[in-house]
């Protein structure tokens, strides 16, 4: 079961205090800015985030405090009884609004052109202040942007150094790329030695994308090659969509966070002139059952455990820069979004008579990591890449606004045939824990011939670090783990190297809530967010008939037309990857 | 960070040195300031290469050790040269003309702030106040200060030290 260790209730003292004239009461230690929420009041914010420990940088959050001569950030600021805060005076208003010129001042912020227009926090608070003009000489820092990535484009020059992004990668993620350099008006926030972030061993995630407040740090944008491919008739345009993207794409076009939005996703993709809609969520079940039998062969013939997932694109980089000697752990199935680009060229196109150099398979995730996985030599076959191109959620909500669509109110429609039927085991991968679960629930009924009594494994769900678990398979135990994060992976990862891990099977996702917290979600993403993208999975899982990835019809008749058996020789060929050791450093040539 | 590097392009000697310098210092309360400090003295320099090499062996992310290598202006991760020329920009010398005489530094040496001559004898840099406002525009070689400046003096004097290559200029 889950380690959760609560602490025993302890008193704790509280503080009243007044803010704005009125008074609340909450423990003390809590901040002036949580307390100014729980009587309605929000002060404005920069380089804090909800998810990371607060930093005082940017002085945004200014409040008067009585007493101190200094205005004082409310982000850090704790509370103590008998304390009187003014969050609105003329003194804090004026010292904010400098804040905000001094950052429009500093770079490139010319707002139509910004990837962020419309979704950014500067803009958010420079609208708030009531900012007309900026009474300081703009001085900008010419800094080219770094395109070297195949996921991530850094633009130094709307940077305000607010330092989220430092946090994000150091602390969520344990791989910390990016840091201050230099100092006074020179400091930015760039890789190690400056290199590209393409020659350093960045894992392509995009949580910095997640945090950054502003357009400093986006998406590599593809919509035009896809804006292309959709224009030419000579090709048959194909698309996947990821299981998360199912639960937020909504975000990005106006419906609250959790809505579930399926059947219109499908209609939108239709609409935009894709031949066929497909769903990544089979090549899920398909991932399932190879990697399923994967780890039954490697429990049998004594082979490398624990297994870990290989699902996730960024955590897969992150294994061969940081901790190459664990690769043999990594299961050598391609991930789902890979299967289905094998398929599609080889299984798909001769089922459809199409020559697979005709085919332009397109695939919408919720990742930035997905991006630079297609792009792997492992990921292409006989007829150039698997998969042509990846969008993010966010790109394909801006390109289903450049066509005007009403997301809202579109109808549900089904996706397409072969690959359009999948179970709810395929929709719980956008979860942490999902594929675990999933993964359970066939291993359970393979191994034993038994149906399981419940097919809810509910230790495996949820946001906290590291789940765990034991599941009796007649008598054969099994242990496994689940880590989302990088950090979290790190602990389970060192426990192996040490040679004290005792687990069978580990779940591995590179992002803070698995999929549904990737890189190429909507922002804001956030854990609160994220806790409701969760529960949608499990509603979507619910409300399928089918489950369990093994009962899934158009499985079962891949394997009989085409593949055989899993762990066969075509499997190999075609579902199965390799990995390799990468240098900290590309070198220089 | 652990795990695999580039292939190692310190020279042995270097690396044991490093090595030494981090044996010395570890123990220390900023161990990474320290270490860098002293690698800078021995090399003149912090290279890409010592940085990494440096990261790697105390666990810390490159560019963390990066970070703290660009912010303090003792530390340099550029090679510099034999002579170092730092020109006083602050305001007393600028009402006397240090304008001109960083002009005249940069024309006769061909390099802008921050470079350093293609031979490796001068480096360029800016100074906060050296206290001899008195006799501004002022700058320092090295460690002596020239006073009362002008261009025809800081042509005389570059002159002397790059004929000088002993840097025994009296
Ligand atoms: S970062 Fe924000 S303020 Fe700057 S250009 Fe982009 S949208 Fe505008
Ligand atoms: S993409 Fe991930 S690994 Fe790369 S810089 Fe951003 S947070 Fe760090
Ligand atoms: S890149 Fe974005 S998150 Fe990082 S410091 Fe700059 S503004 Fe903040
Ligand atoms: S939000 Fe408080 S200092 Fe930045």
């Amino acid at each position: 079961m889950a380690a959760v260790q609560l602490k025993p209730e302890q008193e704790v003292a509280m503080a009243t205090l007044t803010i704005d004239g009125h008074s609340v009461t909450v423990p003390e230690g809590t901040t002036v800015l949580e307390a100014a929420k729980k009587v309605g009041i929000t002060i404005p914010t920069l380089c804090h985030h909800p998810d990371l420990p607060p930093q005082g940088i940017c002085r945004l959050c200014v409040v008067e405090v009585e007493g101190s001569f200094l205005l004082q950030t409310a982000c850090t600021y704790p509370v103590k009884d008998g304390m009187k805060v003014r969050t609105n005076s003329p003194l804090v208003r004026e010292s904010r609004r400098t804040t905000v010129e001094l950052m429009l001042a500093r770079g490139d912020h010319n707002c139509p052109t910004c990837p962020r227009n419309q979704n950014c926090e500067l803009q958010t608070v420079a609208e708030s202040l009531g900012i007309r003009e900026i009474p300081f000489q703009v001085l900008r820092h010419p800094r080219p942007k770094d395109m070297s990535s195949a996921s991530i484009v850094r633009d130094p020059e709307k940077c305000i150094l607010c330092r989220r992004c430092v946090a994000v990668c150091q602390e969520v993620q344990g791989v910390g790329i990016l840091f201050p350099v230099g100092r006074g008006f020179a400091t930015e926030i760039t890789t190690p030695l400056d290199r590209n972030l393409s020659e350093v061993a960045c894992v392509n995630c995009g949580q910095c994308v997640l945090v950054c407040p502003v357009g400093a740090i986006y998406e590599k944008d593809d919509t035009n090659r896809v804006w292309e491919a959709l224009a030419d008739p000579s090709k048959v345009v194909i698309v996947q969509t990821a299981p998360a993207v199912r639960v937020s794409i909504g975000e990005e076009l106006g419906l609250p966070p959790g809505s579930i939005t399926t059947g219109k996703l499908v209609s939108a993709l239709r609409e935009m002139g894709f031949d066929k809609v497909f769903d990544t969520d089979f090549t899920a079940d398909l991932t399932i059952i190879e990697e399923g039998h994967e780890l039954l062969q490697r429990m049998k013939t004594g082979g490398t455990l624990p297994m870990l997932t290989s699902c996730s694109p960024g955590w897969i980089k992150f294994i061969e820069h940081y901790y190459p000697e664990l690769l043999d752990h990594v299961s050598t199935c391609k991930s789902p979004q890979q299967m289905f680009g094998a398929l599609a060229k080889t299984y798909y196109a001769q089922k459809a008579g199409i020559d697979p150099k005709d085919i332009y398979s397109v695939s919408v995730m919720p990742c930035t990591a997905k991006k630079f996985e297609c792009t792997r030599e492992e990921m292409c076959g006989e007829s150039g890449p698997d998969v042509d191109v990846v969008l993010t959620t966010r790109e394909l909500g801006r390109m289903i606004r450049q066509m005007g669509l009403d997301f809202a109110n579109l109808p549900e429609s089904d996706y397409d045939d072969p690959f359009g039927i999948s179970t709810g085991a395929g929709v719980i991968f956008g979860a942490t824990g999902g594929v675990m679960e999933a993964a359970l629930r066939t291993v359970y009924e393979v191994v034993t011939g038994k149906t399981l009594p419940s097919i809810d494994f509910h230790p495996v769900r949820g946001l906290e670090a590291i789940k765990e678990a034991d599941v009796d398979l007649d008598g054969v135990k099994v242990k496994v783990a689940v880590a989302h994060g990088l950090s979290n992976a790190k602990v389970l990862l060192e426990q192996i190297k040490r040679g004290e891990s005792d687990y069978h099977f580990i779940e591995i996702m590179c992002c803070p809530g698995g999929c549904i917290g990737g890189g190429g979600q909507p922002i804001p993403t956030t854990m609160e967010t994220r806790a409701k993208r969760i529960r949608a999975t499990y509603e979507a899982d619910r409300s399928l008939p089918l489950r369990k990835s093994h009962e899934n019809p158009a499985i079962k008749k891949l394997y009989s037309e085409f593949l055989k058996e899993p762990l066969g020789e075509k499997s190999h060929e075609l579902l199965h990857t390799t990995y390799r050791r990468r240098p900290l450093f590309q070198q220089r040539i | 960070m652990n795990a695999c590097s580039t292939a190692p392009t310190l020279s042995t000697e270097t690396d044991k040195q490093i090595d030494r310098v981090i044996e010395e210092y570890k123990d220390e309360p900023s161990p990474l300031l320290e270490i860098l400090n002293e690698v800078q003295h021995i090399f003149g320099y912090l290279s890409d290469d010592m940085l990494i090499a440096i990261s790697e062996k105390l666990s810390i992310p490159t560019s963390q050790v990066y970070g703290v290598a660009t912010f303090y202006s003792l530390l340099s991760t550029r090679p510099k040269g034999k002579h170092i020329i730092r020109v006083c920009e602050s305001a007393p010398c600028h009402v006397m003309g240090s304008e001109s005489v960083l002009r005249a530094v940069k024309d006769e040496l061909g390099i802008d702030l921050g470079e350093t001559t293609p031979d490796g004898l001068f480096t360029l840099e800016s100074t906060s106040c050296l206290g001899i406002c008195s006799v501004g525009p002022a700058m320092m070689v090295n460690d002596r200060v020239f006073g009362n400046l002008t261009r025809e003096k800081v042509r005389l004097i570059l002159r002397r030290y790059a004929k000088d290559k002993e840097a025994s200029v009296s």
